[in-house]
This record gives structure tokens, C-alpha cells and sequence, in this order.
């Protein structure tokens, strides 16, 4: 493999690996705050002992983020130190802004909140809980404004010796592009949360243990999750859309895997991109959905990739619409399942419904492959560009480490990732297999 | 304004030093001072409400780093790359064994993590020290501000260069003894009893590893490093620098004060020696051998004078308020740490 792949691959490697834990602790974070918040009430002891629970999920969850997303921070120079030269002084400051304003924060009160709860008492404890969300969506949201700027960028200067710098930071912070990728961002992960949740309680209903909180548990985590995934859709999702229609409209072609400019174009439901003969092979169509949702008239001409001169295709189209395709696929299963689920919590079903307990439990898996199909077409939708528009991916990587050095690291990465996996999966079962404290009688002495 | 960013991204690094210093001294004296498995946990107990902010330190370093000299940015951590991937595969151990020791109560899995504790603070230790002598001593830059070194060549500092060569294995042996000093005084601060007393020991002997090696590694800089005696003598007032090292180093010692104040002493030594190297090679911010003009200088790698101007008026507010989460956490959790009660 040729240097430029490899360090492709270990970009994408060691950005996903992460992604699997800030994904559940953000929209973790936003659960625990409520069972905080549900705490504070008299007789709320449950909710207490029921966050604790979650807390040592959620530490579990962060220490691997923090670990892993160290090296993310690195590898902008380390791995693709033409493009930090260039763009360092615009992106560099998004990524500065979420080490002093969020870290910081999140860090000082996670052990807050891990670690004193008796000393802060009720309310203390309560604030702890809610900083360390409040750091945890800042901090993905100078994430979500680096990633826009590479989306879309806005608010720079091309200076003569080709440096790309900062020429308005409310700009760059108010990118249009933003606010509907930071949302859809982050009302993913409370699908993950909300699924995980309620996984969780439907398991021990079916087990028959700590049967208490797995109510509240499913109580929670279905209400979460029907919300967070309608709102997936519409508006983020619709928005996110309109977005790429707009400022990315290649990407939308092959995204919809729609080769040819046509009126009244349909929506793919199945079928393979063949790159060969450029068409799709085995389609199942919607026919004109496509122009409607872009455009909402029926007839609308919707551009395929043909309009585009071909070193404008991303470069992966194939996957690209596989990625998209199982993001929305998936989002559109949530939507089913939450709203089964959360019409029979309405009507009391939900906790006898064994069946239907089972659905929700070997859900738990799905929304990860949802949010890393739904990065992955954001990342490959970008390609050939590493800034749209501005730098190709090809002119952005490390000239200087060759690709033997580039391919030791990967290995390094796998093969440290894959421990770490071992380690997560067993000391998360443990968790899981010890519950919540009863929910009569003490507090069992924590294991920390 | 390029020389305002210049310190504050100094100051950043120190603070991740002093603070995360007393974290990987903590970490390589851990099996010295604590023997049974509870004295373990009163160490890490000293350590685990504060280590993962210290390390944000680093990150938010790393991160003004990134905004204010993108050139440096760049050019450093593609350039440091091999040394750079240990670290992080270092600071991976290091958390992971702080974070999910205490999972488990058993003795085969807390004295590995312990272990790994142990192993990953002191590499980084060294690898930190001889990041620092590589940054002092100077690396291959061409024209467009680009290197690549590999982890050792003939462990000369001339000719073909490597991360370690002598004179950065000294710097490396230094940080380590530095910083295993530096950790002693945080435990003897926050512990009593026998590891308290051990802690006191090791913290005496270390001493005069730092003693010596600093004096050693500072004579060998002025050879390696011209640019540090031409700026000293160019500007007196530079030896400010290395008097508060030497005044920290003194205090550290004097065993009739207050744990406090020793450990203070110990935090001025790291500061006065961080800021001395700083000063030394100014305005060099990564010097070249063998020619010095291909340097990267704070003017050739900073970012444009917007950049630096907006960011100013973030980044003080956001770290007036980094500045309030930490003192309230340190508060906090001031006082000897013990065994019973919450926490780690």
C-alpha cells in the first residue's frame, strides 16, 4: 500500500475505534442528568442508585474516549502535516477551543461527579452531572464546527504562499453548515444512548433481575429514543440534506448512487453501484421521491453524476452509498421499532411483552453501525477533498513518513485497540451482570 | 504578539510538566513506596480525582500550539513521528491502567495495572526528557521546514541524527529523575504513615540524581546547543531562568519545611528549567543542525495576526475559567488521602 492509503486508513482507523465510546457518553451524559434530575425529588432514591449504575457504564465508556482520542488530536500533525501547515491556523482554532473550554471542564467535573457524591450532597452532585454533559456537547461541538470547516469552509483567507488562515471566527463558528451537522451529531449518539438504555432493561426484565430499574431503565430509554429518532429525520436529518443538495451536489449523486441527470429522479431503496457500466445494478426504486425530498416538487431535475467531471467523484462511491444507505435503512427501523415501543409503554404494555423485549435488547448493536455509517458518508461524501473545495486529500498528507513507518503505527494501533476492545467488552459485562444496587437495602460498597 | 503566544503556549507546557509530572513520579515510584496492595490504592487514590485534567493540559497545549504555530505544529509532530506514536501508546497504558485497576479485586489483575503503571510513567518520563533534548539539541530541517528522524542512528549528535543519541538519553535520564522526585514530594504531601516515610526517602535520594544530572546535562548543552550561551550572554537577564530551578531545588530539599512548600520548590525547579531551555533556544522554537539558519523560528511558523489576535480574546476567558475548575478541584480534594471513604 502506498503511503497516502495508509495514513487514509489510519486516520480512519484509530477516528472510528474512538467514536464508539463518545457516541454512547454524550447522549449518556444527557440520561444521566435526568435521572439526576428525577433524583432530586423525594422518593427519588431509585433514580440516585440507578445513576451510580450508569455512571460506572459511562466511566467505563469515557476512559476509553479519553485514550483513544488523544491520539486523534496528534495525528493532524503526525499523519497529515501538509494539511496542518496549510489550514493549522483555522482548524487549529476549533481544536484548541474544545481543549480550554471543554476538557477542562469535563474533566474536573467527571471526578466530581465520580468521586463526591457524598461530599457535593444532592444538588452539588446534580451540577456535577449536568457540567459534565454540558462539557461533553460543547467539546462535540468544536468537533462538529473542525469537521464543517472541512465541509464547507468559511471565514478564511488564502494568503500568497498558499497558507489557508482564520479571517472571521464568528464565521467559522456560524458555518451554515454547522448547526444541522452538530445536531444530527449529537441527537445520534442520544439514539445510541437511549438504545443502549433501554437494551439494558429489557435485558434484565428478561432475566429477571434488578426488575425495578429495568423498568425505569425502558421507561427512559424508549421515551429518549422515540424522540431522538423522529428527530434524526426531521429536521436534522432533512436539514443535513438540503445541506450536501446544496453545497455538495456530486456527493448527493453518489450517495443516492444516481448516474444519470434526470427529472423526477427516484429514490434507491436496494441496489449496487456498478462502476463498470455506471448505472445501479438490482434497483429497487421510489420513483420521483427523490426530487420531492430535495427540491419538494415531483418533477424537479435532480443532478446525476454525469453532470460532474469525474475527478470530482468521490472517490469511493460504492461505499459511500452502501454507508448512507445503512444509516438511513437503520434510522428508519428506529423510527419503527421507538414508536412500537413507546405506544406500548403509553398503554403499559411494554413490560410484559417479552417478544417485543427481546427486539429492543438485540437492538443495542444497531445505532453504532448507524453513527459510524453516518460519519463514514460525511467523510467519504468530502472526498476528493480533504477541504472541499480548497485541498485534496492527495496534497494533504506527510510527505516526510513513508509508508513502512505509517504501516508500523497502524499495526501498533490494531493491535492496542484490539486489547483494549477485550478489556472494555469484559469489565462492561461485569457491570451489567452486577446491576444497580437494590433498591431496598444499602448501597453495596462500589467497586472503585 | 507571535512572542505573547510564544509564552503562553510555554506556560501550558509547564503546567502540563509540574502537573502531570507528580502523576508519572507517583507512577514510577509506585512499587518503592507502596507494598501491599492497599498502599497502592492510597497512591492512585492521591492521583485519580486529578490525573485525567492534568492530562487535558497537554491537550489543550497541543491544541494552541496547533492555532498559534501551525508551521511547528506540522513540521514537529510529523517530523518526531515515531517517538510521538510511543508516547501516545504510553499514555494509552498509563490511563487504562489507572482507570480499570480498581474494576476488579484480584490479585493477578491489580498488580499487572500496577505494573503497567509503573512501566508506562517511567518511559514517558524519559521519552518527554529526550523530546525535550531533541528540541534543544536540534533537528535536520531542509528548506521547506520538513524532517524526519528516526528513534536512534549511532547515538552521536552529529552526522546522522536520531531521537536518541547521548546527549538526549542524558535529558531523558534527567526528566526521569526529575520527575520521579517530583512525584515523591506529591505523595509525602498527600500520604502519611510508611508510605509517607518511604516516600521521603525516595524523594531525598532522587535528589541527588537531579542534582547531578542537571548539572551534567547543563554543561553538555552549552556544547551541543551554542545558541544557549550566545542568548545568556546576549541577555543576562536570562539567567533568571535557570536561579529559579536552582532556588526550587534548594527549597525541595530542605527537609525542616513544610511538604508543601518542598513540593512547590520541585514545581519552580521544573518551571525555571522549561522556561531556561525556552530562552535558550529564542527565537528558535525547533533549531536545525547542521545548518542553523534552516530553523523554525516563532515569526516563520506562526499563523496570521487575525488568528493570533482572536484567539486571544477566547482564550483568556477560557482559561480563567480552566483555571477556577482546577483550583476548586485541588481544593476538593486537598488534604492526606486515606483509605476509607469514597473515591478511588
Amino acid at each position: 500500500m502506498d503511503a497516502l492509503t495508509l495514513h487514509r486508513f489510519h486516520f480512519a482507523f484509530t477516528v472510528t475505534y474512538h467514536y464508539l465510546f463518545p457516541q454512547l457518553t454524550m447522549g449518556l451524559a444527557l440520561l444521566i442528568v435526568i435521572l439526576k434530575t428525577k433524583g432530586l425529588r423525594p422518593g427519588g432514591e431509585i433514580y440516585n442508585r440507578a445513576a451510580r449504575f450508569w455512571a460506572k457504564i459511562f466511566a467505563i465508556n469515557f476512559a476509553m474516549g479519553v485514550v483513544t482520542g488523544i491520539p486523534m488530536e496528534f495525528q493532524f500533525g503526525t499523519n497529515w502535516a501538509v494539511f496542518s501547515k496549510a489550514a493549522g491556523g483555522v482548524i487549529g482554532q476549533t481544536l484548541a477551543m474544545e481543549g480550554v473550554f471543554s476538557f477542562f471542564l469535563e474533566s474536573t467535573f467527571l471526578g466530581l461527579f465520580l468521586f463526591g457524591e457524598k461530599r457535593l450532597g444532592p444538588k452539588g452532585h446534580w451540577f456535577a452531572a449536568f457540567m459534565v454533559f454540558l462539557g461533553s456537547w460543547l467539546s462535540g461541538f468544536f468537533i462538529v464546527a473542525t469537521n464543517a470547516w472541512m465541509q464547507h469552509p468559511a471565514g478564511y483567507t488564502l494568503t500568497s504562499d498558499g497558507q489557508i488562515v482564520l479571517a472571521s471566527l464568528s464565521a467559522l463558528l456560524l458555518n451554515p453548515w454547522l448547526l444541522w451537522q452538530y445536531l444530527h451529531t449529537m441527537i445520534g449518539s442520544v439514539v445510541t444512548a437511549a438504545f443502549v438504555m433501554a437494551g439494558i432493561g429489557a435485558f434484565y426484565l428478561l432475566s429477571g433481575k434488578h426488575e425495578d430499574y429495568a423498568r425505569e431503565f425502558l421507561r427512559l430509554g424508549v421515551t429518549a429514543g422515540f424522540i431522538s429518532s423522529v428527530l434524526m429525520l426531521f429536521p436534522t436529518g432533512d436539514g443535513q440534506g438540503k445541506n450536501i443538495a446544496r453545497n455538495q451536489p456530486v456527493t448527493l449523486s453518489a450517495m443516492e448512487g444516481l448516474f444519470e441527470t434526470q427529472q423526477g429522479a427516484p429514490i434507491a431503496i436496494l441496489g449496487q453501484p456498478d462502476m463498470q457500466a455506471k448505472k445501479l445494478d438490482n434497483p429497487l426504486l421510489v420513483p420521483r421521491a427523490l426530487s420531492f425530498i430535495t427540491y419538494l416538487r415531483w418533477n424537479a431535475e435532480v443532478r446525476g453524476l454525469d453532470a460532474f467531471p469525474e475527478d470530482q467523484w468521490p472517490d469511493n462511491i460504492p461505499l459511500l452509498y452502501y454507508s448512507y444507505h445503512i444509516m438511513v435503512g437503520l434510522g428508519t427501523i428506529f423510527i419503527a421499532v421507538m414508536t412500537i415501543s413507546f405506544w406500548m409503554l403509553r398503554r403499559n404494555r411494554l413490560y410484559q411483552a417479552r417478544r417485543w423485549l427481546w427486539v429492543i435488547m438485540l437492538a443495542i448493536p444497531f445505532p453504532y453501525i448507524a453513527n459510524t455509517a453516518g460519519w463514514t458518508t460525511a467523510e467519504l461524501g468530502r472526498q476528493p477533498w480533504l477541504i472541499y473545495g480548497l485541498m485534496r486529500t492527495g496534497d494533504g498528507a506527510s510527505m516526510n513518513v513513508s509508508s513502512g513507518n505509517a504501516l508500523f503505527t497502524l499495526i501498533g494501533f490494531m493491535g492496542m485497540y484490539t486489547v483494549l476492545s477485550i478489556l472494555f467488552l469484559f469489565l462492561v459485562r461485569r457491570e451489567i451482570e452486577h446491576g444497580p444496587a437494590p433498591v431496598h437495602g444499602p448501597e453495596a460498597s462500589s467497586a472503585h | 504578539m507571535e512572542i505573547l503566544w510564544f509564552c503562553l503556549v510555554a506556560i501550558m507546557i509547564a503546567g502540563y510538566v509540574v502537573l502531570d509530572g507528580f502523576d508519572l513520579g507517583a507512577g514510577i515510584i509506585h512499587h518503592c513506596v507502596a507494598r501491599t496492595l492497599d498502599e497502592k490504592r492510597l497512591v492512585l487514590r492521591s492521583i485519580g480525582p486529578v490525573w485525567d485534567g492534568n492530562e487535558v493540559w497537554l491537550l489543550a497545549a497541543g491544541g494552541t500550539l496547533y492555532f498559534a504555530f501551525p508551521g511547528l505544529y506540522a513540521s514537529s509532530f510529523s517530523g518526531f513521528y515515531l517517538p510521538l506514536m510511543i508516547v501516545l501508546w504510553l499514555l494509552i497504558l498509563r490511563g487504562i491502567s489507572v482507570e480499570f485497576r480498581n474494576h476488579i479485586d484480584s490479585p493477578v489483575w491489580k498488580p499487572f495495572w500496577d505494573a503497567g503503571f509503573t512501566l508506562s510513567s517511567a518511559l514517558l518520563a524519559v521519552f518527554f526528557g529526550a523530546a525535550l533534548g531533541n528540541v534543544v539539541r536540534g533537528v535536520p530541517l531542509d528548506a521547506s521546514g520538513v524532517f524526519f528522524l528516526p528513534l536512534w542512528t549511532d547515538f552521536t549528535v552529529s552526522g546522522e541524527l536520531g531521537i536518541l543519541d547521548w546527549y538526549t538519553i542524558l535529558v531523558g535520564v534527567l526528566s526521569f529523575f526529575a520527575l520521579t522526585h517530583h512525584g515523591a514530594l506529591w505523595i509525602v504531601l498527600k500520604t502519611e504513615g510508611p508510605v509517607h516515610d518511604r516516600a521521603q526517602r525516595v524523594a531525598r535520594i532522587s535528589w541527588y540524581g537531579v542534582l547531578v544530572m542537571t548539572a551534567v546535562v547543563t554543561y553538555f548543552t552549552f556544547t551541543v546547543q551554542p545558541q544557549v550561551g550566545n542568548n545568556l550572554s546576549a541577555h543576562p537577564w536570562g539567567f533568571l531562568f535557570p536561579a529559579l530551578a536552582i532556588a526550587g531545588l534548594v527549597l525541595a530539599a530542605l527537609t525542616s519545611r513544610p511538604a508543601k512548600q518542598r513540593f512547590l520548590g520541585s514545581c519552580a525547579y521544573l518551571v525555571g528549567m522549561l522556561t531556561s531551555a525556552a530562552f535558550g533556544v529564542f527565537p528558535y522554537v525547533l533549531p536545525a543542525r547542521p545548518d542553523p539558519n534552516l530553523g523554525l523560528t516563532i515569526w516563520n511558523t506562526a499563523t496570521s495576526g487575525y488568528g493570533l489576535r482572536i484567539g486571544l480574546t477566547w482564550w483568556i476567558p477560557g482559561m480563567v475559567l480552566a483555571l477556577i475548575y482546577v483550583t476548586y478541584v485541588y481544593r476538593r480534594f486537598a488534604g492526606k488521602v486515606r483509605l476509607n471513604g469514597e473515591g478511588y
